[in-house]
């Protein structure tokens, strides 16, 4: 029974820790059709900026509650800064090309972005538990969880209300659903597509980097965190649907409590548990579980 | 025994009936024209004819045998090849490469994959079907910078390289100028007629019907409306009504309804 | 086709490499060795891409073919390289007939994703592998050869010569099935599969085959590495970044010719060799900027280059 009520917890934490950070990268899919493999990078990005500036905070000795602030800051400036540069200064010029040809180029700027954390930040590892241990734990009988875990499940559900309240309800959500939909017409009916992919990619971005910064409190933030992220957040997206954001907190889902249960009950699985996962529905479904199937071309 | 039978042919796609009830009989050597307005069922009957769709009901008989469940791939292999409203050929390689290759794959199921392609029968059976379909100056050619008429002929020429008893041509003149319509279709019908396939050729135009054609067969929104001579069908009313178009009293250039096909 | 000149050049590199081998130090042979081991997959990736395919799980087949030969030496105590090799590579075969009947029927991004799926799978297993020393790996037997055990730099040597003679083997057969009806279908598949099928020929059972000669190809690299470097583990066989470092030597090599996987390579070792000693900060930058420069400005690889300044001779 304990064990159950472990998997649960585990499984929605870990759940919400992936749907955050594939969030962003199936937004970006969803809108531009490209697969960014620099996801990861802005995920370290994220964690790494936000790292620096906890630290900083408390050596400046601020109110502790305000460092939670100071994660959403740091997405917000590494989404923007590096979303910006990404996106105008070389993915605008590969729209239209093949899919597999944007990976590389993602992939590319991935290799790139990982040297850059190198000289900015150094090899040796970050570390800002401030904010985690701030929160302390919670008990239920013999298990103990950490309210940071628990508050990141909240935050990964309003995160993903917000996300389906602003494209269902407002009228940019409606623009980008135009433009997912077809963007040939969406342009010829004069919606600003260009516009509407920047902004996309920004805020993709900055998902991506909030995934980091809110890891960062939690992990010993050192050089190649970013690298594992990209195939996990590939996972997630291609079982939801690639381009899906119910399809993203699906997919967490499922991802989330398989591994929590593998955790507990079958350790030696829990590594490639998510991978069979993804095989499997790309065997069996291979636009994912919420994605529409494509028409057929002839 | 007919070469080729439909019978009851029909398909839906959710509330849309694409093809209602089709039944026809082709017998060999027929060159058969089949005419309609867009999405009359014309292109569907050929899908479901040469196994890339299936019916949702009905059956298709070719020499007793029931085909329905093949696979285009099986059907090639039975016998019947068709050709495309949009010519599909290998736009990167070179036209004579197109023809090398339907031909190497043609000769049996079992595919090379170390004894080279280029070899002299091919290349040789290769060079007759250009000489053949008077593709010579395009030979060497990237298909993928080649005009309309001559990727059409092309595609044509591949499904040829099968030595087919029955072939489908959807719309062997479509997107080609009318300059070009007949020289293509005399050319093309020449070197069909040499081998003695059976022909079906779908057409909007309704001199090439009436000239090439030695049956035609007309589809309205799903059915068969009409199946007799040139003469016949063209006359028909109903042919008249929802196909050539009711208002405009159209009449073949020349004599009225004649055809010396 | 320029296949006979290339047949010619093939014979005189083995030549070539062969004499190389004696007159380089041992950690230059050393090096070549790793250069033409990878040149192996890379090869492999060069027929999936004609067909229009980019694999991001070679890693898959490289990691089965290393972990075969540590494992029959380890468990078994075979050490002769030429049958570990022979072993391996079949293995890494049967994989990937295993995995193509399943990969064979997916194009593009779905393709790469599901390779990358199935070579992850491996990861995980072998991480959670005690008894394979999990993350940590372990020592790969040394090989004999017929019996003869060398040491040290002769041994290297020999590992060279053996991986030398694969090498040419290999392009010289792929470069034949390259001119074979079923490879000439590669850019047939990659331009209309629909006019492929209705031509009679099976497009999945044609992927399947070149799913499987792929990874034969990165099976045999992968048991070459595995002798030469003497150690095994999920990092370095397995992980989704050495199927990526594959993607990134086939984009600068190009697919133009049979030889360009392993002169791709080579530069590839060079190059990460030299940076990572002299730059260990910036070698990825590096990498990365020369992938983009690449893709953006010469699609068809570095040996287009080369081509290109052979033709205004």
């Amino acid at each position: 029974m304990l064990t159950l009520v472990a998997i649960l917890v585990d499984g929605l934490v870990y759940s919400s820790w992936l749907f955050i950070v594939a969030v962003g990268l199936t937004l970006i899919f969803g809108v531009m059709k490209i697969l960014n493999v620099a996801h990861g990078s802005l995920y370290a990005f994220g964690a790494y900026t936000a790292a620096t500036l906890i630290g900083v905070y408390f050596d400046a000795g601020w109110p502790p509650l305000g460092s939670f602030a100071l994660l959403l800051v740091a997405a917000v400036v590494v989404g923007l800064v590096l979303g910006l540069v990404l996106e105008r200064g070389l993915l605008r010029f590969m729209y239209g090309r093949d899919e597999v040809i944007i990976v590389l180029v993602t992939y590319a700027v991935f290799l790139i972005l990982e040297d850059v954390i190198l000289l900015v930040w150094g090899t040796s590892p970050y570390f800002a538990f401030q904010p985690y241990s701030l929160l302390d734990n919670t008990s239920i009988g013999v298990l103990s969880f950490a309210n940071y875990d628990l508050a990141m499940i909240g935050f990964a559900v309003v995160l993903g209300a917000g996300l389906w309240w602003a494209i269902q309800r407002t009228r940019w959500g409606k623009l980008l659903l135009a433009v997912i939909h077809d963007r040939e017409m969406a342009q010829a009916m004069g919606i600003n597509v260009t516009l509407v992919f920047t902004i996309t990619f920004i805020l993709g971005a900055m998902l991506g980097a909030l995934g980091g910064a809110v890891t960062a409190p939690e992990i010993s933030v050192a050089p190649g965190i970013g690298v594992e992220v990209i195939v996990v957040a590939f996972a997630v997206v291609v079982i939801g649907g690639m381009g899906s954001i119910p399809g993203a907190a699906i997919g967490a889902l499922i991802v989330g409590l398989i591994r929590a249960a593998a955790v507990h009950l079958l350790p030696q699985v829990e590594l490639f548990v998510i991978y069979g996962v993804m095989t499997l529905v790309l065997a069996f479904r291979p636009q994912g579980l919420f994605s529409r199937a494509e028409a057929r071309k002839i | 025994m007919a070469l080729l039978e439909a019978k009851g042919l029909t398909k839906t796609f959710g509330s849309v009936t694409a093809a209602n009830d089709i039944s026809v009989s082709i017998e060999e050597r027929e060159v058969i024209g089949v005419i309609g307005a867009n999405g009359a069922g014309k292109t569907t009957f050929v899908n479901m004819v040469t196994g890339y769709l299936k019916p949702s009901a009905g059956a298709i008989l070719y020499q007793g045998e029931d085909i329905t469940p093949l696979s285009p791939r099986e059907i090639t292999w039975r016998g019947i090849c068709r050709s495309f409203q949009v010519p599909q050929v290998f736009s990167s390689i070179s036209l004579s490469d197109n023809l090398l290759i339907a031909l190497g794959v043609a000769e049996g199921e079992r595919i090379p994959f170390w004894r080279p392609l280029r070899q002299p029968h091919l290349q040789y059976a290769a060079d007759e079907i250009i000489a053949r379909y008077e593709l010579e100056q395009y030979r060497g050619q990237l298909v993928g910078l080649l005009p309309q008429g001559v990727r059409k002929l092309l595609d044509i020429a591949m499904a040829m390289a099968h030595r087919p008893r029955v072939i489908l041509l959807d719309e062997p003149t479509s997107g080609v100028s009318v300059q070009e319509k007949f020289g293509i279709m005399d050319v093309v019908m020449g070197a069909l007629h040499d081998t003695g396939v059976t022909v079906l050729f779908i057409e909007h135009d309704m001199e090439i019907i009436a000239r090439f054609g030695s049956r035609v067969v007309a589809f309205a929104e799903g059915t068969i409306i009409a199946d007799g001579s040139p003469q016949q069908v063209l006359d028909d009313p109903q042919v008249r009504r929802h196909v050539i178009g009711e208002t405009l009293h159209r009449v073949p250039h020349g004599e009225e309804g004649a055809s010396d096909a | 086709m320029r296949a006979d000149r290339s047949l010619l050049r093939v014979l005189v590199a083995f030549a070539l490499l062969a004499a190389v081998g004696f007159a380089l130090p041992d950690w230059a042979a050393f090096l070549l060795t790793l250069a033409l081991a990878k040149g192996l997959v890379v090869l492999g990736l060069l027929v999936l891409w004609r067909t229009g395919l980019v694999s991001f799980g070679q890693a898959l087949f490289y990691g089965t073919g290393g972990y075969a030969v540590g494992m029959l030496g380890l468990y078994l105590g075979v050490s002769d390289i030429v049958l570990l090799t022979v072993v391996a590579t079949v293995l890494a075969a049967a994989v990937a007939a295993l995995v193509g009947l399943l990969l064979a029927r997916y194009r593009d991004i779905f393709f790469a994703m599901l390779s990358l799926a199935f070579s992850m799978i491996l990861y995980g297993i072998l991480v959670k592998t005690e008894a394979l020393g999990s993350t940590d790996g372990f020592n790969v037997i040394q090989p004999t050869f017929f019996g003869y055990a060398p040491e040290g730099a002769t041994m290297r040597l020999c590992i060279y010569l053996w991986t030398a003679l694969l090498v040419v083997l290999a392009a010289f057969g792929v470069q034949r099935y390259l001119t074979s009806t079923m490879g000439n279908l590669a850019a047939a598949i990659r331009d209309n599969e629909i006019r492929v099928e209705y031509l009679g020929v099976s497009v999945v059972r044609v992927v399947w085959v070149k799913v499987i000669i792929a990874g034969a190809l990165a099976g045999a690299g992968g048991a070459i590495t595995a002798f030469a470097v003497g150690h095994v583990d999920p990092d370095a066989m397995t992980y989704w970044t050495v199927s990526g470092e594959f993607v990134f030597v086939t984009i600068l090599s190009g697919t133009g010719n049979v030889i360009a996987p392993f002169v791709g390579a080579l530069l590839f070792e060079l190059i990460r060799s030299f940076a990572i000693q002299y730059s260990p900060y910036t070698w990825q930058m590096v990498l990365g900027t020369s992938l983009l420069l690449i893709i953006l400005f010469l699609p068809n690889g570095l040996w287009s280059l080369v081509t290109r300044l052979g033709k205004q001779e």
